[in-house]
């Protein structure tokens, strides 16, 4: 370029401009005259070629525009516009100089229908996972009541990780938390997801996963919106809680996922039992295991009072003694410790096997047997006949 | 190799097997000696998962996986 245009020398063929010369000059005319804009058009003959980089014509009604999108630039965008797709771009008006043609270089795209270019990839992935059967409901696998262990994709440094961990210490702690490090957004991040999710099988006793991040604009989260990754989730082993961190946005690994949950707390709520819950569960059974006792100790008191009904003399005046002896024992069942049996002085001689020994016949000489008393057992063996 | 599993019986086995006492010893006629044995193993599990339950605290590991593809499970401190 460099050379103003030279009025005097244009006029006559000798001074006649090269080729190479007037386009490179019409294109820093272009350049210099035209900063980026917006420009609304039709797209009509989309190509995406192998380098990655995008070719199409832009028109209206009476003209048209050739524009590229370089693979720099269209690698933000979750897929490529479709011919007859009414879109605007921003773009670097420009002439290209091999062929002399006008042209847009497109810097960003914005499909001007509704949801646009994100709608579109959504729908079409999630198509691919239907036609699998992958967004079947009853796909969806129970999530464990009492995990052990619980694996958590996501990054390690990020706000995701810190509830998640937070909740599942105040609730569960019985636990243990695998987290498995993986980049949840912008480069890469597809490909990290995937590895991670995939090694999950091979994780031992692994009874849970939670796939997670905290909330984003709708490009952070495309990530899970990627039919690869949706996959990558379905082939989990475990039962899989999608916590992308969107109250509102429903992503593609949410619909795969054996549960979804709106936040990162949540998903770990959903996977864990709350322990203050389980210690209330656990006073109950030992209510019900006092109760039942007594209740047995109370039946066994009235079958012996219904025999000495039946009975008279002698044999009734023993068994009135044992009816009294057992009232009183029934009657000191206190609800939390029934073992006050024992502390009366009675004993439970039990042979090697734990069989408790009632008769005579029951012990031979030389007979190893134990015997439980209120303060523990001790061993003992029949001596003589 | 696989990191290893936790050794402790689930505590949903441990649950299961303290509703299981509960119910023979509700339902069943037992005779009294089985009935306190029962008890008595009633008793030392629920003491048993609440101990667990008052001393766990989470532990918190990472999952590493190595060129080769071998899975490294170390301690976590972020």
């Amino acid at each position: 370029m460099g050379a103003g245009l030279d009025l005097f020398a244009a006029l006559a063929p000798e001074g006649a401009w090269s080729v190479s010369a007037v386009t490179r000059r019409a294109r820093a005319v272009i350049e210099g005259g035209l900063a980026p804009l917006w420009v609304r058009g039709e797209v009509s003959s989309f190509k995406a070629w192998q380098s990655g980089h995008w070719y199409f014509a832009l028109r209206d009604a009476t003209a048209q525009v050739r524009c590229v999108m370089f693979q720099r630039d269209n690698r933000r965008l979750p897929a490529p516009p479709a011919d007859g797709m009414e879109v605007f771009v921003f773009a670097r008006p420009t002439v290209w100089e091999e062929r002399g043609e006008f042209r847009l270089t497109v810097l960003d795209l914005l499909s001007t229908e509704a949801g646009g270019l994100w709608e579109r990839a959504f729908e079409r992935a999630k198509a691919a996972l239907a036609k699998d059967g992958l967004l079947d409901p009853a796909r969806k696998r129970p999530l464990p009541r009492y995990p052990r262990r619980i694996a958590v994709v996501t990054s390690p440094d990020g706000a995701a990780l810190r509830d998640i961990l937070a909740v599942v210490g105040r609730r569960w702690p019985l636990a243990e938390v695998l987290v498995v490090p993986s980049r949840v957004q912008g480069e890469g991040a597809e490909e990290e997801i995937c590895a991670a999710l995939g090694l999950l099988g091979r994780l031992e006793g692994l009874d849970v996963a939670i796939l997670g991040r905290g909330g984003g604009s709708r490009e952070d989260l495309w990530t899970f919106n990627h039919e690869r990754v949706a996959r990558a989730v379905a082939a989990v082993p475990v039962p899989v809680i999608s916590a992308v961190g969107h109250e509102t946005d429903v992503t593609l690994c949410d619909l795969v996922a054996d549960r979804r949950a709106p936040t990162p707390s949540a998903a770990a709520e959903a996977a864990t039992p709350d322990r203050a819950e389980v210690l209330q569960a656990l006073d109950h059974v030992g209510v019900r295991l006092a109760r039942a006792l007594e209740a047995r100790a109370g039946r066994v008191a009235e079958r012996l009072e219904r025999t000495l009904d039946r009975l008279s003399g002698a044999a009734a005046r023993r068994l009135e003694r044992q009816r009294h002896a057992l009232a009183a024992l029934a009657g000191r069942l206190d609800a939390l410790s029934p073992l006050r049996i024992l502390e009366r002085g009675y004993a439970l001689a039990r042979d090697a096997q734990g069989r408790v020994l009632k008769r005579v016949a029951q012990f031979p000489v030389g007979l190893p047997f134990r015997l439980r008393v209120t303060d523990g057992t001790v061993a003992a063996r029949v001596t003589e006949p | 190799m696989a990191a290893g599993g936790p050794e402790a019986p689930s505590f949903a086995a441990e649950l299961a097997r303290l509703e299981e006492i509960v119910r023979r010893l509700e339902g069943e006629e037992l005779d009294l000696d089985e009935a306190l044995r029962l008890f008595e193993e009633g008793v030392e599990r629920l003491r048993a998962a609440r101990e667990r339950l008052a001393a766990a605290e989470a532990k918190v590991k990472q999952v590493l996986s190595d060129a080769a593809g071998t899975l490294r499970v170390e301690d976590f401190d972020g």
